[in-house]
């Protein structure tokens, strides 16, 4: 359902995606992993047209992503993304951040915006948070809430940019249970993380990435138990690979 | 001391004429560059080459030129353009077009100072420009552009006496005429100055509000 084909992207003369192709099924979850600086950040501002790319095509079941054109609002609002500081808005509650979208872009009901609202927090367990404004929530509840915010937009798929890395390492366990649980609800997701434990566990398959291209991808087993390339070798050996994700505490 | 209080007694009627169209002057003037500089600085956060750079230039043009020559010119020079305004319409427009200036580069810097990661999460759930503006950035933006805004508010109460060069007879000019009418100088013009600082008062503590309201965050 995302089609990446040959996608290059500079800034200023450093040529940061050096002709990128992936494609992501529906339903799948994919992992992109490698070093600081690689682009991965790029690829996913660049699937939902936060950032322009300058050769090559993104597509989303068939439409082409183009930061300019008019269209790009309906693709953002089937591809959600989640950021790494979480990016609430800091001046409304935190149900209000997750009806913001469904009541002001995709025009819904009111009391059905709010039902929505309230239900979806529920699902990622702060449903006694919602009148609370993000400042008073702790990362990992903020991360959740806006967990929520994308999902009310009943995206096709989401895009998670380091999701937990802004996090105190006891909060980081909440917030990948919560999209382990998406992951097996059958959520399309695409997801930026140095949680190679969570990579290896949730993922269906991995991309590793180093300047700018795909330097191995495919199950996310096989490439972290038995990596083919030196340099994915060589990335790997900095981290635990296996082992019990971050001990979830109970979604409050 | 008494005669103070004596003349004060008689001038007060008058003086309050004054201070009613200082402040129609000031309230009109507040809003007109209010509603001017949101709009220049909208212009300059389009993202829009040609207007952000329209606007720029506007603003630099408003800038150079002296409130008093701005009103000179739209209550003495327009009449020759077949635009005839009376002498409160031209007080406004002049202070608003004058003030939209120093409003615009207020609204721009709390527009500006909005996080980035903000207009990224307003973008991916497909918010356009305007919805963005006003859902997003404009709310978060008000609490850093109140304290300057009240500072203005008080300029604008102080600078609405420039109106007194075109004939609008507020609180100064009032002032002025009594005086040389009646030659009590010391008096008038005492009284003048504390009916201006009456108003300010108020204004001063609104801004220290708005300040610590600010902080707070
Ligand atoms: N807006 C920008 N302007 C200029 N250079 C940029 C910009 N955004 C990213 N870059 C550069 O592009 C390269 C790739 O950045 P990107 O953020 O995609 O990396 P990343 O793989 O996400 O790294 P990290 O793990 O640190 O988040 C980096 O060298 C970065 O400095
Ligand atoms: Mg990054």
């Amino acid at each position: 359902m995302i089609e990446l084909k040959d996608v290059h992207k500079s800034f200023g003369r450093v040529e940061v995606l050096k002709g990128i192709t992936a494609s992501v099924q529906k339903g799948e979850v994919v992992c992109i992993i490698g070093p600081s600086g690689s682009g991965k950040s790029t690829i996913l501002r660049c699937i939902n047209g936060l950032e322009s790319y300058d050769r090559g095509e993104i597509g989303i079941e068939g439409l082409k992503v183009d930061r300019d054109a008019p269209s790009i609002v309906n693709i953002r609002t089937q591809v959600s993304m989640v950021f790494q500081r979480f990016n609430l808005f800091p001046h409304r509650t935190a149900l209000e951040n997750v009806i913001e979208g469904p009541l002001f872009v995709k025009k819904e009901p009111r009391a059905q915006a709010f039902e929505r609202g309230r239900a979806l927090l529920a699902r990622v367990g702060l449903a006694e948070k919602a009148d609370v404004h993000p400042p008073q929530l702790s990362g990992g509840q903020q991360q959740r809430v806006a967990i929520a915010r994308a999902l009310a937009m009943q995206p096709k798929a989401i895009l998670f940019d380091e999701p937990t890395s802004a996090l105190d390492p006891e909060l980081v366990g909440e917030v990948l249970n919560v999209m382990q649980r998406l992951a097996s609800e059958g959520m399309t997701m695409v997801i930026v993380t140095h949680e190679i434990a969570f990579a290896r566990e949730v993922a269906d398959r991995l991309i590793f990435m180093r300047d700018g291209v795909v330097v191995e991808e495919g199950p996310a087993r096989q490439v972290i138990d038995n990596p083919q390339e030196a340099a994915t070798r060589a990335f790997l050996s900095h981290f635990h690979r296996t082992g019990a994700l971050p001990p979830a505490t109970t979604a409050s | 001391m008494k005669g103070f209080w004596h003349d004060a007694a008689d001038f007060f009627p008058i003086l309050m004429n004054g201070v009613a169209l200082t402040i129609v002057v000031t309230i009109g003037s507040l809003l007109l560059s209010t509603v001017l500089g949101l709009i220049w600085a909208m212009m300059r956060v389009s993202g829009i080459k040609v207007l952000s750079m329209l606007s720029a230039s506007l603003i630099n043009v408003i800038r150079g030129i002296p409130i008093i020559v701005l009103l000179f010119y739209l209550y003495f020079v327009m009449p020759d353009l077949g635009v005839t305004l009376s002498a409160l319409q031209a007080a406004i427009l002049g202070l608003g077009i004058a003030y939209s200036a120093y409003q615009a580069e207020n609204f721009r810097a709390g527009i500006e100072a909005i996080d980035k990661g903000q207009i990224e999460a307003a973008q991916s759930i497909g918010m356009g420009w305007w919805l963005t503006m006003r859902r997003v950035v404009l709310p978060q933006a008000v609490r850093i552009v109140l304290p300057p805004y009240g500072n203005v508010m008080i300029m604008m109460l102080k600078d609405s006496s420039q109106a007194s060069t075109i004939t609008v007879a507020e609180l100064a000019l009032q002032g002025k005429l009594i005086a040389s009418s009646t030659f009590k100088n010391t008096s008038v013009f005492t009284l003048v100055a504390l009916m201006y600082l009456t108003m300010s008062i108020p204004l001063i503590l609104l801004v220290r509000h708005f300040e610590k309201r600010a902080g707070k965050r």
